[in-house]
């Protein structure tokens, strides 16, 4: 059952057709950028989608949903949504050859809402990411001396002791939440600005605009090394890792498959959102860099391979982590024993290497039988492997916190570092670029800026207003901000752009037309595969992910957790409850992108209808559209 | 010395009262360490005990601790003492040790070189202790954790600050690096937009010759010109 293509009028008008697009592929008159090569495209791309979540997100998903048995609802929904979406954008792109506001114009003038939320989104969400690379830039810079300052409790004021802060919880903790955030105790508490933290993000944006300062130009030279790079580390850091005590067990903890886990519906949807979000798809950045392409570049095997290459290194990833967090696991195993049995050597003035690894079950249980008083008095704590494994930890908490606990513990410590904070810079630099891309050339598509400036002029005002906005972010409650944003300007809309499109591309634009397109394009027509999950499959997954995700947010109490030293349960984390004045913050970051895609359709219509003119005709508004119509009139 | 004493008590007084000296002696020489170890016992008030964790500290090179360790300690106990009052003259026998057990673990207390029954206050002896430590941990190839004397806390060593945090350092190189690039790159863009500008105005007008000449001049053009592509910089709009 196909259901009835709605109408829509003119959009023959609107796009080139096949014989105009061959005729710019010859000539080569088109005034958009170009790819130096298919390698810069590919890099590109594989930079915009491998990013910081296949690295602190996947692993943390993958082990507490079951390990090896998370592979399969992951792999499944690879294929039925993360492959057909991706097609999706890049066929749309290099066909209409325009940014996303661009296609979504095209293909019909109601539908520029959908590129104006991409446009939104990705201003957002580049927002808060940006502030994740100031961080890691932050530790970076702290990585070039030894010891490391998280190793070790800075001695307090008057040098009698440890700061008291850091000795409760320990030295990497202190060093994330006090010297690096100073983090307030709540989100209402601004705290006033961070300076250190201003200098991070003031040389994150700086850099970032001299990578994206001429658009694909300068940053299709940059991802040469901020793709690749970050493969180079994973596998030093394999090797590293399978040399360290301990790593084969954080593997084996990794993949062990619990496949009861498959009948939770939660590890499918979690599969299903890590897929998405991992594609990095409804910025609009993928239909920018596949519209740069030539109109016969194969997009269905690039759809392929990027997926594979995403998925692998997820994979890639996890394993290295899992296999650092292994050898902490074991450390802090080995310490909390080594700690019990000096206590017990301590307590009985037994003499040194009586009690060792290997009969300290045996001689506990001995010394409980004889002096049952004293070992409680000792109060000693319960060492068991998996639970360290098993402290599941994800986002910037694995990074800086976990990840840099096991560094410390290596030798050559800030070598480790600094490659460390080197590839997670790398990883988030690449994805800016995407975000910037995302923004940029809508923004130039909507002429909000006059045409005859520069594209240096409007990323560096994009640069210049997203930085003073994230200075939010470098608050003593930059931390909670950030959170916040992440939760919610980065989920919710993405799902809603995301749907959008297929119908809007399925059946809205055609997808009688669009086969065609894609057989004038590749050469054949898609396959059965492309039309079932085009029509019906992942249309339908990230309905379902939608509806759930917005009815937990919805119906669960919204918190968030909090550093306070004085709260009882110091250092686990304090569960706070949002003030009131939070959700209208949470409406405009998650509401405004979403209501954006109805409510252009409905300004345009009242617009048309009070001013009477015809939409469909003369209204095109987009640079690339009037080239089009400039080049037909030439001929 | 004991048998002088004998004979000269037997010869100075008659063989009773000698005997009577000669019995006192005695339980003196007996009583003597019997009093020392009244002086030193577990929870001595004024006594600390000591922890020595050698395996710990050295490993495979682990010495083995015995007798003349213990004297060892005694001595270097008794430097310390000598060198914090300087001047009294502290012995080993000042020093008494007492609880030894295999962990390695004893208590000692500390005796005045005037009278060896009165004990030198807690406070002084952890004086003593910690203005010499750095030489008796070292006299041991140990440390303030391995050789531990419970109650006197190590003294933290004073932060090394210097004048520039080490990460600003390197944020400045980041950051002037990638200023001079950008200052670079937007020249170089000024450049080149100013170079096709010239070129424009310079080709302008020999591209309407060229036109009006068609293959004159043996070059071919292929279809017309088209001049509404050549303002846009190729890099730099949309």
């Amino acid at each position: 059952i196909v259901l009835k293509i709605l109408p829509n009028l003119g959009l023959g008008d609107r796009i080139p057709s096949h014989q105009e697009l061959e005729r710019m592929e010859k000539e080569e008159a088109g005034d958009r950028p170009k790819w130096d090569n298919k390698t810069q495209y590919m890099l590109t791309c594989v930079g915009f989608c491998v990013g910081l979540g296949n690295v602190w997100r996947f692993p943390y998903l993958c082990q507490s949903h079951g390990g090896g048995a998370f592979m399969i609802p992951f792999l499944i929904l690879l294929v039925l949504e993360g492959i057909p979406l991706l097609h999706l954008e890049f066929a749309i792109g290099q066909r209409l050859r325009s940014g996303s506001v661009g296609v979504w114009t095209a293909i019909n003038p109601y539908l520029t809402g959908v590129g104006i939320a991409s446009l939104l989104v990705s201003f957002l969400v580049g927002m808060y990411y940006n502030t994740i690379i100031a961080w890691v830039m932050w530790y970076f810079f702290n990585s070039f001396q030894n010891p490391l300052p998280w190793s070790q409790c800075p001695v307090n004021a008057n040098l009698t002791d440890l700061v008291s802060e850091c000795t409760r919880s320990s030295p990497v903790d202190y060093f994330w939440y006090r010297d690096t955030l100073n983090t307030s105790t709540s989100i209402g508490d601004s705290g006033g600005l961070q300076w250190w933290m201003v200098l991070c993000l003031l040389c994150a944006w700086l850099l970032l605009y001299v990578c994206c300062l001429r658009g694909i130009a300068t940053t299709g030279k940059a991802v040469y090394v901020t793709s690749t790079l970050p493969y180079v580390v994973l596998t030093i850091f394999l090797i590293r890792g399978l040399t360290l005590k301990g790593s084969l067990d954080g593997i084996k903890f990794l993949f062990t498959p619990d496949l009861n886990e498959l009948m939770n519906p939660s590890t499918w949807l979690d599969a299903g959102a890590q897929v998405f979000y991992s594609f990095s798809l409804a910025f609009g950045g993928l239909i920018s860099f596949s519209s740069y392409n030539s109109v016969h570049n194969n997009c269905e095997q690039d759809a392929v391979i990027i997926s594979i290459i995403n998925g692998f290194t997820s994979v890639y990833s996890a394993t290295v982590i899992y296999s650092i967090i292994g050898f902490r696991a074991t450390e802090r195993f080995d310490d909390c024993l080594e700690g019990n049995i000096l206590a017990l050597l301590n307590a009985f003035n037994l003499a040194e290497g009586s009690i060792k690894e290997g009969n300290y079950a045996e001689s506990l249980q001995n010394l409980n039988g004889t002096f049952p008083e004293t070992i409680q008095s000792l109060d000693l704590k319960t060492c068991d492997l998996q639970t360290f494994l098993s402290q599941g930890v994800e986002g910037t908490g694995l990074a800086f916190i976990v990840f840099t606990e096991a560094i410390t513990k290596m030798p050559v410590s800030p070598l480790w570092s600094i490659l460390f904070f080197i590839m997670l810079f790398c990883l988030g630099l690449s994805t800016m670029f995407g975000s910037i891309e995302g923004t940029v050339v809508p923004l130039q598509d909507l002429n909000i800026f006059p045409k005859r400036w520069p594209k240096e002029a409007i990323t560096g005002i994009v640069c210049l207003v997203s930085f003073v906005i994230a200075l939010i972010f470098a608050q003593s409650s930059g931390n909670y901000w950030l959170a916040l944003f992440d939760s919610f300007a980065g989920s919710i809309p993405l799902l809603v752009i995301a749907f959008c499109e297929m119908i809007a591309v399925v059946y809205i634009y055609g997808i009688d037309r669009f086969n065609k397109d894609i057989e004038f394009m590749i050469g054949h027509k898609p396959n059965l595969f492309w039309q079932v999950t085009w029509r019906f499959v992942s249309p339908l997954i990230v309905l379902v992910i939608f509806v759930f995700y917005f009815v937990t947010k919805v119906s669960s109490n919204v918190t968030y957790i909090a550093w306070n030293p004085s709260s009882e349960d110091f250092p686990t984390l304090e569960v706070l409850e949002y003030p009131a004045w939070i959700y209208v913050i949470i409406f405009i970051l998650a509401g405004v992108p979403s209501l954006v895609v109805p409510g252009t359709a409905i300004f345009k219509l009242i617009r048309r209808c009070c001013s009477n003119k015809n939409v469909y005709g003369a209204e095109v508004d987009t640079v690339s559209a009037k080239v089009q119509m400039f080049t037909t009139k030439m001929s | 010395m004991i048998s002088y004493v004998f004979w000269g008590s037997l010869a100075l007084s008659g063989i009773k009262e000698g005997m009577l000296v000669w019995i006192l002696f005695l339980l003196c020489q007996v009583g003597a360490p019997a009093l020392a170890q009244d002086l030193c016992q577990r929870d001595a008030p004024n006594g600390y005990k000591v922890r020595i964790s050698l395996k710990t500290a050295l490993g495979e090179d682990a010495y083995e601790w015995n007798q003349s360790e213990m004297f060892f300690f005694q001595a270097t106990m008794a430097f310390a003492m000598r060198r914090h009052f300087q001047m009294e003259t502290y012995n080993v026998d000042n020093i008494i040790l007492c609880v030894q057990t295999s962990r390695v673990s004893f208590w000692f207390v500390v005796t005045s070189p005037d009278n060896t029954t009165m004990l030198i206050p807690k406070a002084d002896v952890e004086k003593a202790v910690r203005m010499s430590r750095h030489r008796i941990n070292n006299a041991f190839l140990l440390s303030d954790r391995t050789l531990e004397f419970l109650g006197i806390y190590p003294t933290l060593a004073a932060p090394v600050n210097p004048d520039t945090p080490p990460w600003l350092i390197v944020f400045g190189v980041v950051i002037g690096a990638v200023c001079v690039g950008i200052i670079a790159l937007l020249i170089s863009s000024l450049l080149q937009k100013r170079r096709k500008e010239k070129g424009m105005t310079e080709d302008g007008q020999d591209e309407e010759d060229m036109q009006v000449k068609g293959v004159e001049n043996g070059i071919n053009l292929d279809g017309t010109y088209n001049r509404g592509f050549t303002d846009d910089d190729r890099f730099t709009k949309l």
